[in-house]
């Protein structure tokens, strides 16, 4: 029924929207990647090695994933909580509130860096309290990370709150009847049923982040080694005329950004397992 | 356990959807809260079980207060219309969460819970779907479900909220009789909420027929269904059909027909209406008896068993309906403008106090 474009087919069109589909996607997607192992190839396989695992290199990796990974997960927690309270309660100011969730879209990358940055700073709003206490944000990993939470905290409020709004409430009364307080309803009932959309929020939260450039490197210090990121790398070998030692480690990235989407689609498939 | 409901009261907004009910459901028994959507029924339902604070008035689970207990302790089994059912879960795990929620020192273990939920699986007929998912199961089987994991924490009271009302007719039918047994061995207290006047004669010892947040009349199918207490039992309860009239002295006087009224002795020339059930209306072709109206027959149509006759009365726009049996019909051989005689068997009337 999936597939069929044959005379059976209730709905018209299917023919010329796949061909639209393939077409649109090669020219946006595929075309551009492609370019993207074309000039890696230019490397030998030596050259490549080298390029994509000298220290400086390795060391943005971490510093990447390790960041988004970590924003991504402060994203799902806090994500979570965010839609839960803009579903549940009601109160003045519920309108401004859901409207400010989507501002981190909008809002310039770069204006966001500064900002985060200047706010975090040594005398900033918020930095000249958090430096006595030995905490440093502004131009280090943990500054990365903050700016990683702030553009990806949309994604996770975007995908729960639907299914959050969805949730019948009668699911609950009937966990309490059969004797679960609301830590094991929400544990048992709501939280798995919650999982799936988590789970796509995490993921996009997390990919934006990798791939975060803007925001980024106005709070991140660029120091090599400690706070630089990958995508700056890339700027900094191109800056260089080292156009394939830039494309090199873009296609590591973009290898592993995809193994991990990959795993946790799997990870979401699974989850979903209940809902034929 | 016994259930006493004293004096509930409870407004939503400006809406009373309880007004001061009383009620009460002995040890054991099956009892409908049967009437129209609006009439209070299921927060009275939602009320018993916990899940609605009332404004006034108290509920009593075996003599003892039961009002300000939390809906997890009052060891109450509900099933909802939709089922509720748990859709991460397997059906296994749908009955067994009850039982896996509680708390560590009484919790059964492993073992003990699956035997259980085994044994309910048996007893709803499902044991070879246990792994399956609630999106996997057809309506019935879902609310079977439902009500094997109401059962399995061995509830004090079983309420059911409008259980059938998204299942198919047949289906319905089906389920409503396979409770009706289950009921009889089990014998938990049990009320369950209806809008169909059929399941609820079908399926109740007992019936509570309410409407507009009071209670209108309890007793049993039979007694409510043969000696509505009032009008609007009457016209909840099967086919009616409404003359307008007088009653006095015990007298009424219903357009042409002339009626004994006993219950309205104390009538003095005060308007009434009588209710009469559509099968419980002959249709002959002599005018030999006086209780008898002259009428035409308008339009006749076979429904399952029965004919339904519409005949339009002398007056000229007023119709009254009545179901005749098939072998009936077929003896009288009706057609369609023909003159007739319509004899109400059994009337009822009711000064007039109340309006459809």
């Amino acid at each position: 029924m999936a597939r069929s474009g044959g005379k059976n087919n209730v709905l018209p069109g299917f023919t010329p929207a796949l061909g639209y589909t393939i077409f649109y996607l090669s020219l946006i997607v595929l075309i551009p990647l492609s370019a993207l192992f074309f000039k890696t190839a230019t490397l030998s396989w030596d050259g490549f090695v080298a390029a994509v695992t000298a220290p400086r290199v390795l060391a943005s990796y971490r510093v990447t994933f390790g960041a988004s990974l970590a924003a991504a997960v402060i994203n799902a927690f806090f994500g979570v909580l965010v839609a839960w309270v803009l579903v549940r309660y009601r109160f003045t100011g519920k309108k401004l509130i859901d409207a400010l969730v989507d501002l981190p879209f909008a809002l310039p990358t770069a204006v966001a860096g500064i900002t985060l940055a200047s706010i975090y700073s040594q005398n900033g709003w918020l930095g000249r309290y958090l430096e006595p206490h030995g905490i440093k944000v502004a131009f280090t990993p943990l500054g990365i990370a903050v700016a990683m939470v702030f553009i990806g905290l949309p994604f996770v409020v975007r995908t729960v709150q639907p299914v959050l709004e969805e949730l019948d409430q009668e699911i609950e009364e009937a966990a309490s009847c059969l004797g679960a307080n609301r830590w094991q309803t929400f544990r048992r009932v709501l939280l798995p049923t919650m999982l799936p959309a988590i789970l796509t929020g995490f993921a996009l939260a997390f990919a934006r982040a990798v791939g975060e450039y803007g925001s980024i490197i106005f709070i991140a210090g660029n120091m090599p080694m400690v706070s630089e990121i990958t995508p700056l790398l890339i700027i900094t070998k191109l800056e260089q005329y080292d156009y394939a030692g830039a494309t090199a480690i873009a296609t590591v990235m973009l290898v592993v950004s995809f193994l991990m989407l990959l795993c946790i689609n799997l990870l979401q498939k699974w989850s979903r397992r209940f809902a034929e | 356990m016994s259930i006493d409901i004293e004096g509930i009261s409870k407004t939503f907004g400006g809406f009373t959807a309880l007004d001061n009910v009383s009620l009460k459901v002995p040890s054991g028994e099956l009892v409908a809260l049967l009437g129209p959507s609006g009439s209070g029924k299921t927060s009275l339902l939602r009320i018993i079980a916990g899940l609605e604070a009332p404004d006034s008035g108290r509920i009593l689970f075996d003599g003892e207060e039961a009002t300000k207990r939390q809906v997890q302790e009052r060891q109450v089994g509900f099933v909802f219309q939709h089922y509720a059912l748990f859709r991460h879960m397997t059906v296994f795990d749908n009955i067994a969460f009850g039982l896996t929620v509680k708390p560590k020192k009484i919790r059964p273990g492993k073992q003990e819970i699956r035997d259980k939920v085994n044994k309910l699986l048996h007893l709803i007929q499902l044991e070879n779907l246990a792994d399956r998912y609630p999106a996997q199961l057809s309506g019935g089987q879902r609310q079977r479900v439902a009500l094997a994991r109401a059962l399995a924490v061995e509830p004090q009271v079983l309420l059911l909220d409008e259980p059938f009302g998204a299942l198919d007719a047949k289906v319905r039918l089906e389920l409503r009789r396979w409770l009706r047994r289950l009921h009889d061995e089990i014998h938990v207290t049990s009320v369950f909420v209806t809008h169909d006047q059929e399941e609820a004669l079908e399926v109740a010892d007992r019936i509570v027929v309410m409407n507009n947040g009071r209670i209108e009349q309890q007793g049993t199918p039979s007694e409510v269904y043969d000696h509505p207490a009032t009008p609007f039992v009457y016209d909840f309860l099967g086919n009616v059909n409404l003359f307008q009239g007088r009653v006095h002295e015990g007298t009424a006087q219903m357009g042409g027909l002339n009626l004994s009224s006993p219950e309205n002795a104390s009538a003095h020339d005060a308007p009434a209406v009588g209710y009469v059930r559509s099968h419980d209306i002959a249709i002959e072709r002599q005018a030999g008896d006086p209780g008898a109206i002259k009428a035409e027959v308008r339009y006749l149509l076979s429904v399952g068993p029965l004919v339904r006759v519409d005949l339009l009365l002398p007056d000229g726009n007023r119709t009254i309906e009545v179901d005749l049996t098939r072998e009936e019909a077929e003896r009288l051989q009706l057609t369609i403008g023909e003159q007739v005689f319509a004899r109400p068997r059994k009337m009822r009337v009711f000064v007039d106090d109340y309006q459809i």
